[in-house]
């Protein structure tokens, strides 16, 4: 199964309550899958200044004294924010690559989750309740942003397994729904020069997208070239630095409901995720239609 | 009246009490609050009730009913009204994915739109849809009726049995081995009575409608086709 949530805030007044919108939707998803679950949040760009959200599975040792030690690396100032297993690193926008760079060699054993102007991203293995509370999701603010909740069906259970996957700048994409030709699309994205950390067949949905990015197509294209080229079942919710898209496969079996108001776009899995919004009762509310690109962008 | 708080109580106090009520019984009108897209509301009752949802239901609800009748005052989730054998469901709303599939008797009405896999698998429910349909709708139907005001998506009645299928708007495309086929008087007689029924009588004339059924080309095996397998 696999649950998703999504928010795209078009009122600013609710932007400090995103984090916490986000939550209950997800809480409210848990029984679509309870193996993980991630959230990807968009907020708080500042001019001149990139996020790396790193994570690692000994913190204590990973974390230590690494803003430090990227800065003498990089010859830029860096700050560290720590949650739990992840910590968000902030560095001059044009040293984003340094920074990566010198982290592979500084710490071997962090994972990086997603990097770019605005983006976050916090996934780890467990219920949506705890992987929330853990990361503190609740106070977060932000413009828009995406939830997953897993249930496993095709490759481990494990922190990296989780979604979402960001396999580009600022971007990031969960699935419901399982690939069949991801092993030889895997193999062409590598040849093209895309790098993969898991077996997962969402994360080269998602390094499919961030290639075609690469190319030059926009977003819209990218997710229309998808529908010929992804075979399986999926309902994709992907996320870039101003904008929320979404997409299903011809066959359309894995749900998908959507609710828009002056306020927002929203996202659910189910209905169930949406009923505590504000002014659900009056939103338009819809399925997306199957093999039909939707996308919103401020 | 018997107003069923689900907020307050839960589904599985609702569904108990529900399924409890056999043959004669005074509780007849029913009515569930705060369904906020609950899973399985008012699943496989087997009463001569009226029960009535004030918002919209997640999947399954109304599954399996017999005899009762069960409005959802908003729209409903997935498999609505799954397998129902008797009794009457009416959805003010829209529908989600295979509504009525499998349903063996009934009526089953959704004043919006339906979404995909509409009466996949139907055995002889009636299902009228005020709004559209959309893809594979029909799929496998065996027997029982399908009415639709609006359009048909992609793949009407795909390897369809005995069902009848009316369509009033256009049909994207007719799946395999489902055709066109003449509206006779009995047609027009049944599709007024349905239409009554379906409490659309005042929004359109048995006229309007195309019927389409089988071609019954796939009931045996046509052995020059044996190549392409």
């Amino acid at each position: 199964m696999c649950g998703i949530v999504g928010l795209f805030l078009k009122d600013p007044k609710l932007e400090p309550q995103l984090g916490a919108m986000l939550t209950d939707m997800l809480i409210t998803m848990t029984d679509r899958g309870p193996d993980s679950a991630g959230i990807a949040i968009y907020g708080g760009a500042k001019d001149g200044l990139g996020k790396i959200t790193i994570q690692s599975a000994s913190p204590d040792k990973d974390f230590k004294n690494l803003d430090g030690d990227l800065h003498d690396a990089i010859g830029q100032p860096v700050t560290m924010l720590i949650k739990s297993t992840h910590a968000v690193l902030e560095v001059p926008l044009d040293q984003l690559d340094a920074a990566r760079s010198a982290l592979s060699h500084l710490r071997p054993g962090v994972k990086v989750m997603s990097a770019g102007d605005s983006i976050e991203i916090f996934k780890e293995v467990g219920l949506p309740k705890d992987v929330a509370a853990r990361f503190d999701v609740a106070r977060m603010k932000g413009t828009h942003g995406i939830g997953h909740t897993r249930m496993a069906t095709e490759s481990a259970v494990t922190t990296m397994g989780a979604h979402p996957f960001s396999t580009g700048p600022d971007q990031c994409l969960v699935h419901n729904g399982s690939l069949s030709n991801h092993n030889g699309l895997r193999r062409e994205l590598i040849r093209k020069g895309m790098t993969f950390e898991t077996q997962n067949d969402t994360e080269v949905a998602a390094a499919y997208v961030s290639q075609k990015l690469k190319e030059g197509e926009d977003l819209g294209t990218a997710l229309e070239s998808g529908l010929e080229d992804l075979d399986g079942f999926y309902t994709f919710v992907v996320g870039t630095k101003n904008g929320f898209g979404v997409v299903r496969d011809p066959i359309a079996c894995k749900p998908a409901v959507m609710a828009e108001t002056d306020a927002y776009v929203a996202f659910g899995s189910e209905y169930r995720a949406l009923v505590n919004l504000p002014g659900i009762e009056n939103a338009r509310v819809w399925e997306p239609e199957p093999a039909t690109v939707y996308f919103w962008e401020r | 009246m018997q107003t069923f708080d689900l907020g307050k109580e839960g589904l599985r106090a609702l569904n108990s009490s529900l399924h409890a009520l056999k043959g004669q019984t005074n509780m007849t009108a029913w009515e569930v609050v705060n369904p906020k897209g609950a899973h399985a509301i008012a699943a496989g009752v087997d009463a001569p009730v009226d029960i009535t949802v004030r918002g919209s239901t997640g999947y399954y609800c109304a599954g399996m009913n017999k005899q009762a009748t069960i409005r959802i005052k908003g729209s409903a989730g997935p498999g609505v009204a799954e397998n129902m054998m008797s009794g009457t469901v009416i959805i003010d709303g829209n529908a989600s994915q295979y509504a009525g599939a499998t349903g063996r008797g009934g009526l089953l009405v959704i004043k919006g739109n339906a979404s995909s896999r509409c009466g996949v698998s139907m055995k002889g429910i009636d299902i009228v849809v005020h709004g559209s349909i959309g893809h594979m709708s029909a799929f496998m139907a065996q027997s029982g009726n399908l009415v639709v005001l609006g359009d048909a998506g992609d793949a009407l009645g795909d390897s369809l049995y005995e069902a009848r299928l009316f369509v009033r708007g256009s049909v994207k495309s007719l799946g395999a081995d489902c055709i066109e086929k003449e509206m006779r008087p009995e047609h027009l007689a049944l599709l007024a009575d349905l239409l009554k029924r379906g409490e659309a009588d005042g929004q359109a004339r048995p006229e309007e409608f195309k019927r389409y059924g089988s071609a019954r080309k796939l009931y045996n095996f046509n052995i020059d086709n044996a190549a392409a397998y």
